[in-house]
């Protein structure tokens, strides 16, 4: 072997690894891509090929595989080494500033966009995402426990706010608490059966549930209405004052012209509001003793028992508001769509979540909103290209696990120092 | 020795797991202020000694009766894991050691303040509003961690995180967690595993301070005969689960059963305890 030179036995290593890469692509794409079933005029099925786009395809996969070996030979991609220096000491700086002027940015949504609809709907989306993500991410960031069906309890509060308002004409504000209460209620009671679980284990029992809130929305028609949903569920009002276009209503009242605008500025500046909610009671929680037994628990739930912590209780709590951060969501979704079927409520909705969190960082508030703008927002965006998105979704999550394999934000604040510099 | 109370009783344990007898009717006693050494082969059934006493298994049968200066007594075998460390007051550290690895060291102190703190938080809802009855308390539960990492030599760390510090660091960090739950008996499981030399000497000091300076017993397993020969005022050997002897370290040093529990017999002895039961 020592007299072939390296350079042409990289070629050759190269090529047998282009030539695999092309046999594993040629078996994939012969049947999906290769061959196609149209429906004839006559309504029978017939079978068109496709072989010069499979053969196309494959030889781009031959190329790309031959360049990839011949360049990074067998080693991974260095992806992280492909970002120069400058450019993460500019993401850790930036970082410090990033939370403030997503803020700002934020309140001023409304102000700089007041005659786009669209944008302020799409800002009213990505912030119950964004809530919603805070509020997993108690339960998954810090306590550590995998729920997979989190979407349960948006749906409890959703409902709770939309049978509440339509059967006892109670207000939003009388709501939404309750909403709360019975969401954090259903977090207690799925709590108790999976105390003993972690990991998978948990994560598969949490999905079912999800799956048991929905299948009962469904079928319970006298309650929820079944496939139906409750529609012509009351809008919010401005403390009392209705967004209508009478004697009475907001825009009378501050002798304003009314507006349908000043609704989804009020939604706007509701969800942010209860967002940030949830946001300081996370963050304050984490300071607290309960938020210290959640994250020692995340890392050793045996070393907390010995250290006399009840884990019953301190799982209890955690999944309790995690969900009923979960059912405040809930109830804003209920009453800015004034409709809500089963269908809202589906797994894709707790996956999406799931996601938002874990690409966001778990435990991290700021990773959390990032992702919920760039997943929710960016999902918008490619809307055009509405038959790629999943594909362009796919890739770049793919990408961004491979780079930052603990989510965005992967640093952890410490939730108290010692204070004075050490000798 | 009679002069002292026993803090720790145990009478009669047995643990069986399935068929497996993992203890088989141990008694020994622990005294106050005393720190006491639990010894034997491995697999004797020491960690599972641990595991009954602080509540992480329930013991098959046998009482194991622990008692406060106060006088309060509690049996052990009837409280369950945490109750153990809350109500009982019993702390440990774990052969391997078990750490909130991501979080900081002083963290992973304060974490064991737990109970303190949230009753003074008001559970959670004080602490929520940010009164000052719990800023004072928490500020006393820094206090508390600082001076154990004074104590631990882990000071200059506080603000790292537990799983970025060095083996010897980390055993130390975990007596120290264990301290700051304030108990009044440390069970230390094999605290001198993986020590080098120096580092077990200090271990023997540190031991030493907490035995004198703290109202605090000690009852500890550890294959390291240095830190036992050393430290330890009472010494309880375990063999298959079955106790073989039970004294002071000098009269197990020279005790032939201990002996031939950890070296074997001679031949010549096989033969006549074969003699004996008539093969």
């Amino acid at each position: 072997m020592s007299d072939v030179a390296p350079a042409s036995r990289n070629a050759a290593l190269a090529l047998k690894d282009a030539t695999l890469a092309g046999l594993v692509a040629f078996g994939l794409f012969v049947f999906l891509i290769g061959l196609r079933t149209e429906q004839s005029s006559s309504g029978a099925l017939e079978i068109t090929t496709r072989f010069q786009t499979l053969a196309m395809l494959v030889a781009a996969v031959f190329a790309g595989a031959f360049l990839r070996a011949l360049i990074f030979a067998r080693t991974p991609i260095p992806l992280g080494r492909m970002m120069p220096e400058s450019l993460a000491g500019f993401a850790a700086s930036a970082a410090r500033f990033a939370a403030p002027a997503l803020l700002i940015f934020a309140l001023l949504v409304p102000v700089l966009f007041y005659s786009n609809r669209y944008l302020l709907d799409l800002g009213i989306l990505v912030l119950t995402y964004v809530m919603l993500g805070w509020g997993l991410n108690i339960v998954v960031g810090l306590a550590g426990l995998l729920d997979l069906g989190y979407v349960a309890f948006y749906a409890v509060g959703a409902y709770s706010y939309a049978l509440l308002a339509t059967q006892f004409h109670l207000s939003f504000w009388i709501c939404l608490p309750l909403a709360g209460i019975l969401a954090a209620f259903w977090g207690i009671l799925l709590g108790f059966p999976v105390l003993r679980l972690r990991g998978d284990y948990l994560a598969i029992v949490t999905l079912a549930f999800g799956e048991i809130i929905r299948l009962v929305l469904l079928n319970w028609q006298s309650v929820t209405g079944g496939p139906n949903g409750i529609p012509s569920i009351p809008r919010p009002s401005f403390f009392g004052l209705p967004f209508a276009d009478a004697e009475g209503g907001f825009a009378s009242t501050f002798g304003l012209e009314y507006s349908p605008t000043h609704r989804v500025v009020f939604l706007f500046y509701l969800i942010l509001a209860l967002a940030l909610l949830t946001n300081w009671v996370t963050i304050r929680l984490r300071r607290l003793p309960i938020g210290r037994a959640w994250e020692a628990m995340r890392e050793d739930e045996i070393a907390c028992r010995s250290l006399g912590i009840n884990t019953t209780t301190t799982k209890l709590t955690a999944f309790a508001i995690g969900a009923m951060f979960g059912g405040f969501a809930g109830s804003f979704f209920a009453t800015r769509q004034g409709f809500i079927s089963p269908e809202s409520f589906s797994f894709n909705e707790s996956a999406l979540v799931l996601a938002i969190v874990v690409l966001g960082g778990m435990g991290s508030q700021l990773g959390v909103a990032i992702a919920a703008l760039v997943m929710i927002g960016g999902f918008e965006l490619f809307r055009e290209f509405q038959l790629y998105r999943m594909l362009v979704f796919g890739f770049a999550m793919v990408l961004i696990m491979i780079w930052r394999p603990r989510g965005l934000i992967a640093t952890r604040e410490p939730s108290l120092t010692l204070g004075d510099p050490k000798p | 020795m009679t002069d002292t109370e026993p803090i720790l009783r145990v009478e009669h344990l047995s643990m069986r797991f399935g068929g497996l007898v993992a203890v088989d009717d141990l008694s020994f006693t622990a005294k106050r202020a005393d720190i006491t050494a639990l010894i034997g082969p491995n697999g004797a059934g020491k960690t599972t000694v641990f595991n009954c006493i602080t509540g992480f298994y329930k013991p098959t049968a046998g009482l194991i009766r622990l008692e406060h200066p106060d006088g309060r007594a509690y049996l052990l075998e009837r409280l369950l894991n945490f109750r153990v460390a809350k109500l009982a007051r019993v702390a440990r550290t774990f052969q391997n050691i078990r750490l909130f690895s991501g979080m900081t060291v002083l963290e992973n102190l304060v974490v064991a303040q737990h109970n303190p703190l949230m009753a003074a938080s008001g559970f959670t809802f004080a602490g929520l509003l940010g009164l000052k009855v719990y800023r004072d308390a928490e500020r006393e539960a820094i206090e508390r961690a600082r001076y154990w990492l004074d104590r631990t030599a882990l000071l200059r760390r506080a603000d790292d995180a537990a799983g970025a510090l060095a083996y010897g660091e980390q055993r130390r960090l975990e007596i120290a967690r264990a301290m700051c739950t304030d108990p009044v008996l440390l069970c230390l499981d094999e605290p001198a595993a993986g020590l080098n030399a120096r580092e077990s000497g200090e271990l023997n000091d540190l031991l030493q301070f907490i035995r004198r300076e703290h109202a605090t017993s000690i009852l500890l397993i550890e294959h390291d005969m240095s830190v036992v020969m050393e430290i330890s005022d009472h010494v309880v050997v375990l063999d298959y689960g079955i106790k073989i002897a039970d004294g002071s370290p000098d009269a197990i040093r020279n005790d032939p059963k201990v002996i031939a529990a950890y070296l074997g017999v001679a031949d010549d002895e096989v033969a006549m305890a074969e003699a004996e039961v008539g093969l």
